[in-house]
């Protein structure tokens, strides 16, 4: 039980690359806060600086009110899973699992007693006395698991847990993963570059971009609600429609594409509109026409995507769109599909600073 | 049961072949000369041979000679073996924390493994000459009476020292690579769990370490053993009274200073069957302990 406290945290490396750059954050208690953003954006560094694997250029981070800035890794009180789970290969399931609270001085009956339950839920019983390499990947992962659950941690770090599973796995384990926390209430910290699983996992998300943080909030206010471009396109899959588009005065213009716009927007400035896949619908005589590349069938519904006929290029590339429909809708391949939108789901951005104005 | 049977071809016998002969001129041929002379017994200048059974291994490996030689061999191997290890894997460890001029301070520990056996004996040789060793003075100002050419005790201190100090940068390089190939993350989650860096090294990085640490054991067992006869040649070639003797240079000394062909070759079908017997019981005991 813990909450953590980052105060204007900052590392950087000694040839001057900056990988975080002056992050604040407060976790509550109890909380599963997931870091999500592309590889490179520091991320990981921020939950290995939590970790004390890292170490702060300047900034401090507190647990539970307790500065922790110099406290070694091991007095920290955190528990951390790894991407390659990075499992002691020398050890059994057993070993690897009472390693922690070995060196914590704790007596032999009270560690079985705590080994035996973690592995129970998790299922990993039968394998106690197995050895790290006769394991497969999802067993692997809950031992990594266990190891850091019978340390009953204040906080929990997550560095990428899922990535090295397949798709089918990843998904059972991203929901026995949210099930254990929302059990154990431990504050925890997951960081991945999978918005889906941040999505599904986050009480709150902060999604960072180049060492900052650019948005912090609910899954859902940040679909909703994206403070920025990036945001706005990190968040959500399939990634929102992007139109370069100018303001006129009263429309909203991209090359021949043009249409009302009642809202108040800058003029004299590159502006980004953002329209989400599912926002689309068709509409015989609505703004947008899409020239049909591919038809991608997911079962429930599908997901045309094509050029959009006669607006202006995209960094120097013809506008793509992605539209979501029902699976009865099947366009054939370069065939014309005109869509309309709701200009009250719809996002505007400023293009150079990636602002949002509506 | 039908066995699938294919088409036999010569051109596999034809790859395999330069190997086979290798083995062949270079290794079986030579011991079963070896075998076959260890029964032989001849006169100084070639003359005349005489088929002595036993006779040559009675007499050589019996003599008070050939024991001292063998237990010089065994403690000298023991301190090679050990001492190369412990000090290569300290200073592969501290090696492998070095952030700052990592190359040039990995690169220098490299460095002695390019010299020769012979040459790091003879360059020992001159450390410790009583007349210009710097080592040899050293240790007579710090109060050691010190001198190898009468003390057996001081000989066997130069030999091993030379020894050990060129086995080392083999080592290292094993080491370091060995340390390097153990998972960051896996040294992570063991900071995470474990406080002290002493208590890791030894749960941790050393049973991790230990399929490297055998491997190189085998090694150091056959260099103290055979490769070593060049530091001894060049240095107290078994001074003072063969007390520093190993089974290998006693093996020459004894064929070619000596001309006992038959003596020499029994003591080198023994040698044989001891390094048989050692690479055994390395295998089969120690190799068990090893998790790769």
């Amino acid at each position: 039980m813990a909450n953590v406290e980052l105060t204007n945290v900052r590392k950087t490396y000694p040839n001057g690359a900056e990988a975080v750059c002056g992050v604040d954050m407060q976790i509550e208690d109890g909380e599963l806060i997931v870091f999500v953003g592309p590889s490179g954006c520091g991320k990981s560094t921020l939950l290995r600086m939590v970790a004390g694997l890292e170490k702060i250029t300047s900034g401090d981070i507190k647990i539970d009110e307790q500065l922790i800035n110099d406290v070694t890794p091991a007095d920290r009180d955190v528990a951390m899973v790894f991407q390659n789970y990075a499992l002691y290969p020398h050890m059994t399931v057993r070993g690897n699992m009472s390693y922690g609270l070995k060196n914590r001085g704790i007596d032999k009956a009270s560690i079985n007693k705590k080994v035996e339950e973690a592995a129970a839920m998790l299922r990993i019983s039968d394998f106690l006395d197995r050895q790290p390499n006769q394991l497969s990947g999802g067993q692997r992962q809950r031992v990594a698991m266990g190891r850091a659950i019978v340390r009953e941690p204040k906080v929990f770090l997550f560095d990428e847990p899922l990535s090295n599973l397949d798709a089918k796995l990843r998904v059972q384990m991203r929901i026995e993963i949210k099930r254990l926390q929302r059990k154990m209430k431990v504050t925890s910290v997951y960081v991945t570059h999978d918005q889906t699983e941040a999505m599904t996992l986050a009480d709150r998300l902060a999604v960072i971009n180049d060492g900052r943080v650019e948005q912090m909030g609910a899954p859902m206010e940040l679909y909703n609600n994206p403070a920025t471009l990036f945001v706005a396109s990190f968040i959500g899959s399939p990634q929102i429609n992007l139109l370069p588009v100018r303001f006129d005065g009263q429309h909203l213009i991209s090359g021949d594409i043009k249409f009302i716009w009642d809202a108040k927007l800058p003029t004299d400035t590159d502006l980004m509109l953002g329209i989400r896949p599912d926002d689309l619908f068709q509409k015989d005589d609505g703004p947008l026409s899409l020239r049909v590349d591919l038809v991608e069938q997911h079962g429930a519904d599908n997901l045309t995507y094509g050029g959009l006929l006669g607006a202006d290029e995209t960094d120097g590339h013809e506008t793509e769109f992605c539209f979501k429909s029902g699976q009865d809708l099947l366009p054939d391949i370069d065939s014309q599909l005109n869509l309309g939108f709701d200009p009250t789901r719809a996002l505007v951005f400023e293009k150079s600073s990636g602002d949002r104005l509506v | 049961m039908k066995r699938v049977q294919f088409e036999h071809s010569t051109i596999p016998y034809l790859f395999v072949a330069p190997q086979i002969i290798i083995i062949v001129v270079f290794f079986l041929w030579p011991a079963a000369q070896a075998i076959y002379q260890s029964f032989l017994l001849e006169d100084a200048f070639g003359l005349s041979t005489q088929f002595v059974w036993f006779r040559n291994y009675k007499d050589t490996i019996l003599s008070t000679s050939w024991l001292q030689a063998a237990s010089f061999t065994m403690l000298f191997s023991a301190l090679v073996t050990f001492l190369s290890l412990a000090i290569a894997l300290l200073l592969a460890v501290k090696a492998n924390e070095v952030i700052r001029g990592a190359r040039t301070y990995k690169t220098t520990l490299m460095w002695a493994y390019a010299i020769a056996p012979p040459v790091a004996g003879l360059m020992g040789n001159l450390m410790f000459n009583p007349l210009i060793g710097d080592l040899y003075k050293f240790f007579n100002a710090i109060g050691w009476d010190f001198d190898h050419k009468l003390d057996a005790f001081d000989a066997g201190f130069v030999v091993v020292l030379i020894s050990v100090w060129k086995q080392v940068s083999v080592n290292f390089i094993f080491f370091l690579s060995g340390l390097q190939g153990i998972p960051k993350s896996v040294n992570e989650a063991a900071t995470l769990d474990c406080k002290s860096p002493f208590r890791r090294f030894w749960t941790i990085t050393f049973p991790l370490l230990a399929p490297t640490t055998f491997f190189l054991m085998v090694i150091n067992i056959t260099y103290a053993f055979f490769e070593t006869f060049g530091i001894i040649d060049t240095t107290t070639r078994g001074a003072p009274g063969g007390s520093t003797n190993t089974l290998v240079f006693k093996v020459f000394q004894d064929g070619f200073r000596g001309a006992d062909l038959g003596g020499s070759s029994a003591q080198s079908v023994v040698l044989m069957l001891i390094v048989l017997a050692l690479t055994v019981v390395q295998f089969r005991f120690i190799e068990r302990k090893v998790h790769y």
